[in-house]
């Protein structure tokens, strides 16, 4: 990192945004438009162009976690398995997407795994995926930002995005998550 | 009316939109050469958004033709005020009156953003300069702009220079006049 030398103030020195900018919708259907068509460009196949897209959103979520944290929390994180999970689901999705998402489900057949669902996520609005790509869900984009957070947080996962009632982001977290935090509820 | 202002609400965090595009430059950086590339690159995605944005403008604020350049320099503020949400100020018309000057103090797209020194070379916001050649075009308007300013690069505002070139002329669909 170049600190030295620099004579001018770095972006450190300024304030923090309270983050209450907006920009149209539009804007950003139109940039994620983009996004995709440049990520579908640089890839030969369907998967390749989804881990794309999750690889974008990663990039994304990681810059958000301190950003998030610092600004709503007051710099305090999650310790419980729960607890995070409903951060993603209420006051980190209202501040990004402007609501909560709709649903968290834990799954019924596997203790590591949570569904987040959310009828119409603002990426999909505008998008109509071509009936040969029909399995493409480019909310991927979203799963990689979920991904980057909890993973980034202390609570490593792998997120995908499935097309059931509306958009389910499936949330898999290692075995050793919950192992830990069955730990902490015995205590 | 009542549809206009259904429209109007639709507004998405900022923030999304500046790491949106911020990771897509970072991604760019990577996949080309020169910064040069991903400066065309970026003209180019505006471009593409700029041909589609300008329906959207002119259904959205039913506005008509204009008369001269100043009345599109006007637009484009309005454009920028409804899709960025800031309000930049027009400046430095050549004498001919060809040629204009967008002044931002602030951008949405540049929040958070730090250019690291090997990168001195990249028009980080050069989207916007597509946009505006893209939504021109469409009007009939061939346009050049280019960024003279930039606060990445320690200036105190972000200036985008606007240059009209020629009046296209509507290509008519054979057998229809």
């Amino acid at each position: 990192m170049s600190l030295g030398g620099r004579n001018r103030g770095s972006i450190l020195d300024k304030p923090l945004s309270r983050g209450k900018g907006e920009v149209s919708l539009n804007c950003f259907a139109l940039l994620f438009s983009e996004v995709v068509q440049y990520c579908q460009n640089k890839s030969q196949t369907l998967p390749e162009l989804q881990n794309r897209l999750h690889e974008l959103g990663r990039r994304v979520g990681v810059k958000l976690i301190d950003l998030y944290f610092v600004r709503e929390r007051n710099g305090k994180r999650e310790t419980k398995l729960l607890s995070i999970l409903l951060y993603v689901k209420t006051t980190f999705w209202k501040v990004l997407f402007g609501k909560e998402a709709d649903k968290l489900e834990h799954s019924n057949d596997d203790e590591n795994t949570y569904y987040l669902m959310e009828k119409e996520p603002i990426v999909n609005k505008f998008i109509s995926v071509p009936r040969d790509k029909s399995s493409l869900n480019c909310a991927v984009f979203i799963a990689g930002i979920i991904e980057a957070v909890l993973t980034g947080t202390g609570f490593p996962a792998k997120v995908s995005a499935h097309w059931h009632k509306g958009t389910t982001y499936m949330i898999k977290f290692e075995e050793s998550v919950v192992g830990r935090d069955n730990q902490m509820e015995d205590r | 009316m009542s549809r206009s202002t259904r429209f109007d609400t639709k507004k998405v965090n900022s923030e999304l939109v500046t790491l949106t595009y911020g990771t897509l430059v970072a991604q760019m950086v990577k996949d080309l050469d020169t910064a040069e590339d991903v400066n065309k690159q970026l003209e180019r995605i505006g471009y593409n958004m700029g041909i589609r944005l300008i329906e959207d403008f002119l259904s959205r604020t039913g506005t008509g033709r204009c008369l001269d350049l100043k009345d599109t320099a006007d637009k484009i503020l309005s454009a920028f005020r409804l899709y960025l949400g800031v309000q930049p100020n027009v400046v430095n018309w050549s004498g001919a009156g060809d040629e204009f000057s967008l002044i931002l103090e602030s951008n949405p797209l540049t929040e958070l953003v730090e250019l690291p020194d090997e990168l001195k070379q990249l028009k980080y916001c050069n989207m916007i300069c597509g946009v505006i050649r893209g939504a021109l075009e469409m009007v009939q308007l061939d346009v050049q702009s280019w960024i003279v300013q930039d606060q990445l690069k320690g200036d105190q505002n972000t200036e985008i220079r606007v240059k009209f070139i020629r009046r296209l002329e509507d290509a008519m669909p054979a057998g229809e006049d």
